[in-house]
């Protein structure tokens, strides 16, 4: 039994506009992955492509229109404490400071805590996120950075099983991305957490993951295929840009997009990647990346 | 910043200003009220004796006719407000007979009077704002009947008031509710229905109770537009509470200036004009004291 399993989850919305208006439309269908404990899979796509959707139903927000995910034996049905999202707008209470916006979390989680020990652990995520000396600033005071920097260390100070993250460093500056970058992954160890993170960044992608699954162009979007990340870790972006593991999954996760994220069912293409052979643990994805002419 | 570098930095151009303005407008009432003194020439000796048997000019120690300072003639210039000013502050807690009360009980009097119909109100509507809010059907149907009953003057409902609670001291405080109600009923609800999705995303992530969720989420995010709200209230309450008074002849400064005009002392009503707006600058800074405590900086 996996940790986290998406099941032939698919989605359909009502069209809200256009001409088509009144009738419906499929998002994405038939997903399925899994995620194992301790795990870091991200999910690229281009946009429209449902990733916030598939999120948002693993985060419980929104049901599926078909399948089910199940989170360590569990349908999810509603949102809880096992799933904590990362927000791309950060999603902070602008009412409270960085502390109270933690503490908040960790006083759900633990309601039978004393003040003494939920201000501890509090303290504790807010020194491991670097945000020491910033505790009593409101939101609206911090950086983009620091921002994210506390929603993570609202989610992380939780414990959840999994760690659900939607373009978390989209609206954060390139300069100060890649330093919270590296927080994340720490912390991810640190916590040996699972985390499932949704990016239209290859190089963030190939970062931080252990997996990346790419998903065709919505609508009717399928999971196209799950290639490996086999770069040992740490990684650090410097010692990345010149590994060969790198620049070959890198392009083959470019042309992929660019080719227009099709999915490549039928022959004749010489790069063919199945879901199947993703599947299968230590499949080597570079060696097939080396049959893809340049 | 030290208190003398915040001194220092201080812009004190407006203030000149303002008492500029001030001064110009005093020496321009002054101007325009400007009494000329008497002159008795083209007047007949019978003229004279019947303007001053009716009291409208006196004999002075010269035996010269000037007009009696005692019966005001148009309106009073700003010395004669001082001088009544002087007077009312040196009785300020007096009580002389049951409508002679000093100003500081007359403004005790509308002071309380606000607040009872304000917070009341203040309360009904956040609860009702927020239950209609969160509940966009409910929002839907009931929305038509706020929306008529919000521009309903408060006055419009008084007769029908006073006749249902059948006293004026009651009476007037459900003026100054009805006045409260509407504005922050409507932006109560405008306000919750429209707080970002993400802090209620949040809440249920936290698995947080109805009444967690509603103290910890639901009203700091809805703050804003509460206190905006309640800010639109509070102004219509202060316009309503005058008039009301007024009419119902319930104590207080709304009805001094009535008091004054009945007893034909113009100086009398320029100075409960000038308290009404005092007591309103002073309530309205209270409030933005208090408003200040639960707003937040918008991210
Ligand atoms: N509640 C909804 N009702 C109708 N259509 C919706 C709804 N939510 C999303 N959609 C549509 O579903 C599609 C997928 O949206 P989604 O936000 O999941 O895409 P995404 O892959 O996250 O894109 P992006 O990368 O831009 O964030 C879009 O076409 C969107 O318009
Ligand atoms: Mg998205």
């Amino acid at each position: 039994m996996s940790f986290l399993k998406v099941d032939h989850v698919s989605k359909t919305f009502p069209v809200l506009d256009g001409p088509d208006k009144g009738q419906t439309f499929t998002v994405f269908k038939e997903v399925n992955f899994e995620i194992q404990q301790g795990e870091f899979l991200t999910m690229i796509g281009h946009s429209g492509c449902g990733k916030s959707t598939l999120l948002n139903i693993m985060a419980g927000f929104d049901e599926p229109s078909n399948g089910g995910v199940i989170l360590d034996g569990n349908l999810i049905t509603k949102p809880g404490l096992d799933r904590m999202v990362v927000f791309q707008s950060f999603a902070l209470m602008p009412w409270l400071s960085t502390f109270e916006n933690v503490r908040v979390a960790v006083k759900s989680a633990h309601p039978d805590w004393s003040p003494d020990r939920i201000k501890d652990w509090t303290q504790k995520y807010i020194d491991m996120m670097s945000l020491g000396g910033a505790e009593s600033k409101k939101p609206a005071f911090l950086s983009g950075g620091m921002r994210q920097r506390v929603g993570l260390a609202r989610a992380f100070a939780v414990e959840p099983k999994i760690l659900l993250l939607d373009e978390p460093f989209a609206q954060i500056d390139a300069l100060t991305r890649g330093a919270i970058q590296e927080e994340l992954v720490r912390m991810w160890n640190a916590t040996k957490s699972t985390v499932f993170m949704v990016t239209h960044d290859v190089d963030e992608a190939i970062l931080l993951s252990d997996r990346i699954a790419l998903m065709t162009n919505g609508p009717d979007a399928e999971l196209a295929e799950i290639v490996e990340v086999n770069i040992p870790r740490p990684r650090s972006r410097e010692e990345l840009i010149d590994s060969k593991e790198y620049v070959e999954l890198r392009s083959h996760i470019l042309h992929f997009l660019v080719r227009g994220a099709k999915r490549q069912d039928s022959p004749p293409s010489e790069m063919h990647f199945s879901k199947k052979d993703m599947e299968v643990k230590g499949d080597n994805s570079s060696s097939e990346e080396k049959r893809q002419p340049a | 910043m030290s208190l003398v570098d915040k001194i220092k930095s201080f812009d004190y151009g407006p203030v000149f200003m303002s008492l500029g303005f001030f001064l110009v407008f005093i020496l321009v009432w002054h101007g325009l009220t400007q009494q000329p003194d008497f002159d008795s020439t083209g007047l007949s000796e019978n003229e004279l004796m019947t303007m001053e048997f009716n009291g409208d000019i006196i004999q002075d120690d010269a035996g010269n006719y000037i007009y009696n300072p005692d019966k005001p003639i148009g309106i009073p210039g700003p010395a004669k407000v001082f001088d009544k000013t002087k007077s009312e502050l040196k009785e300020i807690f007096h009580k002389k007979g049951t409508n002679d009360h000093g100003i500081g009980h007359l403004v005790w009097y509308t002071v309380k009077r606000f607040a009872i119909g304000f917070l009341a109100a203040s309360i009904f509507a956040v609860v009702l704002g927020v239950i209609i809010g969160l509940n966009k059907k409910l929002f839907l149907a009931l929305n038509p009947f706020i929306q008529t009953l919000k521009p309903i003057s408060p006055l419009a409902w008084m007769p029908l008031l006073l006749y249902s609670v059948q006293d004026p001291t009651w009476t007037a405080i459900l003026v100054v509710f009805m006045a409260s109600l509407w504005p922050t009923v409507a932006n109560t609800a405008f306000g919750v229905s429209t707080m970002r999705k993400d802090y209620l995303r949040v809440a249920s992530l936290l698995e947080m109770g109805y009444f967690r969720r509603l103290f910890k989420v639901v009203l700091p995010a809805a703050a804003p537009a509460i206190v905006a709200g309640l800010r639109i209230s509070f102004g219509s309450a202060l316009v309503a509470v005058v008039p009301a008074e007024m009419l119902l002849g319930e104590l207080g400064i709304g009805y001094l200036s009535w008091i004054e005009w009945n007893n034909l002392d113009i100086s009398g009503v320029i100075f409960a004009i000038i308290v009404v707006g005092v007591v309103g600058v002073v309530l309205d800074y209270a409030f933005s004291r208090v408003a200040k405590l639960v707003t937040y900086p918008e991210m």
